[in-house]
């Protein structure tokens, strides 16, 4: 079994968002490890893109600060390398970017160092399903799953995009960019079971989610909850001392899933 | 099924967006598709066109310079005299027409330099529509007066603080805006760029000015032009004359991008120079960039040039040699900004300055019975304060 299979395998994973680099690397891996500890079941590195399009001010302010440390494509393989070999981090891992950052540093180039630091999966926010060919392909042959998102207007898009999702479906729980939400007003179930309809890849929700309650609720039709925003705000907050806020948080979200 | 269209030119343009906007993209193109071809949709823009924007504009012979030069006759295509100053009038109204037609009641878009945001602002005060305007915060101060032009329309202006505060900044929050909210909102992109159909549906309402020119030029002259130039940023204006003449072979087209202080400098905004194979902002195309794929940021003098990308249908025109692009200086542009202002009392947008400043050194090495088309692209009222200050003299606006 996979490892991205193996942590939805009979458990609803809470699913870990921070932006690689934000304060630092040595922070990063500090708090991954934190992360992990306090119950997160799969963990998504966000590789800083200068122009994130689909983020709200969190994350894009995240993203500033770790390019402005220097931050690099190459630091963040590094990374995943770390928490591997000599970390022992054995959940999943993802990377969260967009496509410029792959595609400039070379589809194959890019999906073997994936593999070879033991990068489970990727998502790439402005990667719709019709332009998802040229990187599948590449990723599929270094074992690298590409994630769907499927949105509230996916509508008759849907089965189509479900139907050859891999690894897990990334919903998108609400319109706009990333950020916490106070409402979620979609209607999540009714996606869910379109997407059921076709496939029994997992599905995760996320974009706005922050409090317990809200994990509860949505993992009562979903397979796993992703947060990212209000993890971003505890290191926007602490920074480099960002731990013990991090465990204490992630620990109540991910027992709210259990 | 339907006619579709191409989404691509060549290996580039696409539709490299977040799924929340697929199935919006999809209605804009099928809705494209089908009023592109309605009698009462393009009779009505039509109308707008000649009473409203004041179409055709007029090729203008540019005599003084043509005997300045002394090479090949001069024309200018007169797009600085449409209603609202530039070209950009021919889009917006295509745009907000159509969205209008497809039932929405409010339309966002960004800007650089203003233009786009003022012709879509007085497109939207002309149909009735709500309009938010995103300009970075950098051009709100550079461009003080087109904000003022905006409110004064009904526009609501955000200065946008984020990245880098200019054009590209500006795109990324209208395109963040309309993810949020699409059900009632249009997002009238201001170039021939963006995720598809942008491209292709702002082309083809910009390809006016490249019909019109043809004809005239043939009026005229009785010959095709030697070289039509035209200053490019996103690209509207270029393609929009470019096609009027792209299955001319002889007809040599030309693209002046934004050098800044020069393609060896930091501070330039010359894409076909100094870029390279990317994506972004929904397309595949050159973009300056770094060697992990973080967007440059760039710079011109022209806050309308001011954008480190170039449309999709350039990458390719450029990539087939169809058309030539050049790198002009901020230093060129502004020279040529005063000397179009001496010559022929026409004060240029300092973008289209960009294009004369290309004809000053390309007119001299053709024949008298040759002739050249400029895309005169806008007026440079707006521009008068900026280029004072660039010379060292303070003027109040
Ligand atoms: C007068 C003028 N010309 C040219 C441009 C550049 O846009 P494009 O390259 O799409 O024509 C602008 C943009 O603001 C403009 O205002």
């Amino acid at each position: 079994m996979s490892r991205l299979a193996a942590a939805f395998a009979g458990k609803k994973p809470f699913i870990a968002f921070l932006t690689g680099g934000d304060p630092s690397l040595a922070d990063t891996r500090r708090y991954v490890r934190a992360l992990v500890d306090a119950g997160a079941g799969i963990v998504e590195i966000g590789v800083p893109f200068s122009d994130p399009i689909a983020e709200g001010p969190v994350i894009q302010e995240a993203s500033q600060r770790a390019l402005a440390a220097g931050t690099t494509t190459d630091n963040l393989f590094e990374l995943v390398a770390a928490l591997r070999d000599a970390d022992g981090i054995t959940v999943p891992l993802a990377f969260m970017t967009y496509l410029n950052p792959v595609y400039h540093y070379g589809y194959e180039r890019f999906f073997a160092a994936a593999a070879a630091v033991g990068l489970d999966a990727i998502i790439i926010p402005d990667l719709p399903y019709e332009e998802q060919g040229e990187v599948k392909a590449v990723a599929a042959a270094h074992g690298v799953a590409v994630i769907s998102l499927i949105a509230p207007t996916s509508a008759a898009r849907v089965r189509m995009i479900a139907a050859e999702a891999e690894g897990f479906i990334y919903l998108v729980s609400s319109l706009g960019v990333t950020g916490t939400r106070a409402e979620i007003t979609t209607d999540i179930a009714a996606i869910v079971s379109e997407i059921r309809a076709v496939t029994d890849t997992p599905v995760a929700v996320g974009f706005g989610i922050n409090t317990p309650e809200q994990a509860a609720d949505l993992a009562a039709t979903a397979d796993g909850v992703i947060v990212g925003s209000a993890i971003v705000k505890l290191i926007a907050a602490h920074g480099a001392a960002a731990d013990d806020a991090i465990a204490a948080y992630v620990t109540q979200m991910s027992s709210a899933l259990s | 099924m339907g006619v579709t269209l191409s989404k691509r030119f060549g290996e580039h343009g696409g539709q490299y967006i977040p799924e929340t906007l697929m199935s919006e993209l999809i209605k804009l193109e099928a809705a494209y598709l089908h009023f592109k071809e309605d009698p009462a949709f393009t009779a009505d823009l039509g109308e707008l066109l000649r009473t409203y924007a004041g179409r055709p504009s007029g090729l203008y012979f540019a005599a003084h310079m043509t005997a300045d030069l002394g090479g090949a006759k001069v024309y200018l295509k007169r797009e600085d005299l449409n209603h609202t100053g530039s070209h950009k009038i021919n889009n917006v109204l295509g745009q907000c027409l159509l969205a209008q037609r497809m039932g929405k009641t409010r339309v966002i878009a960004e800007t650089g330099a203003g233009q786009h945001g003022v012709a879509t602002a007085t497109a939207a005060a002309l149909l009735g529509m709500e309009c938010e305007v995103f300009m970075g915060k950098e051009d709100t101060e550079r461009q003080a007066l087109n904000v003022y032009r905006m409110e004064l329309l009904g526009a609501k202006v955000h200065a946008v603080t984020t990245g880098t505060q200019v054009l590209k900044d500006a795109v990324n929050e209208a395109m963040r805006e309309w993810a949020s909210r699409m059900d009632d909102t249009h997002y009238v992109l201001g170039s021939v760029m963006g995720p598809h159909p942008f491209p292709t549906m702002v082309r083809d309402f910009q390809k006016v000015i490249g019909v019109e020119a043809r004809e005239q030029i043939l009026a005229a002259e009785g010959r095709l032009p030697a070289a039509v130039l035209a200053c490019v940023g996103g690209g509207s204006n270029a393609i929009g004359i470019f096609h009027g003449f792209l299955t001319d072979a002889e007809v040599r087209l030309i693209g002046c991008e934004a050098a800044g202080e020069g393609v060896d400098t930091e501070r330039n905004a010359a894409t076909i120079a100094n870029g390279s194979l990317g994506v972004f902002h929904g397309m595949k195309s050159y973009f300056c960039q770094d060697e992990y794929g973080q967007i440059a940021p760039v710079y011109s003098i022209s806050a309308g040039l001011d954008y480190p990308g170039i449309g999709p249908e350039h990458a390719f025109l450029h990539d087939s040699g169809r058309a030539l692009y050049v790198p002009i200086t901020d230093e060129q542009a502004v020279s040529a900004f005063e000397y179009l202002s001496r010559v022929e009392g026409i004060i240029p947008a300092v973008e289209s300055a960009h294009a004369v400043a290309y004809a000053r050194e390309l007119v001299p090495t053709l024949s008298p019975a040759e002739n050249v088309i400029i895309n005169l692209s806008g007026r440079g009222d707006k521009d008068v304060a900026a280029i004072a200050r660039y010379r060292g003299k303070e003027v109040g606006e």
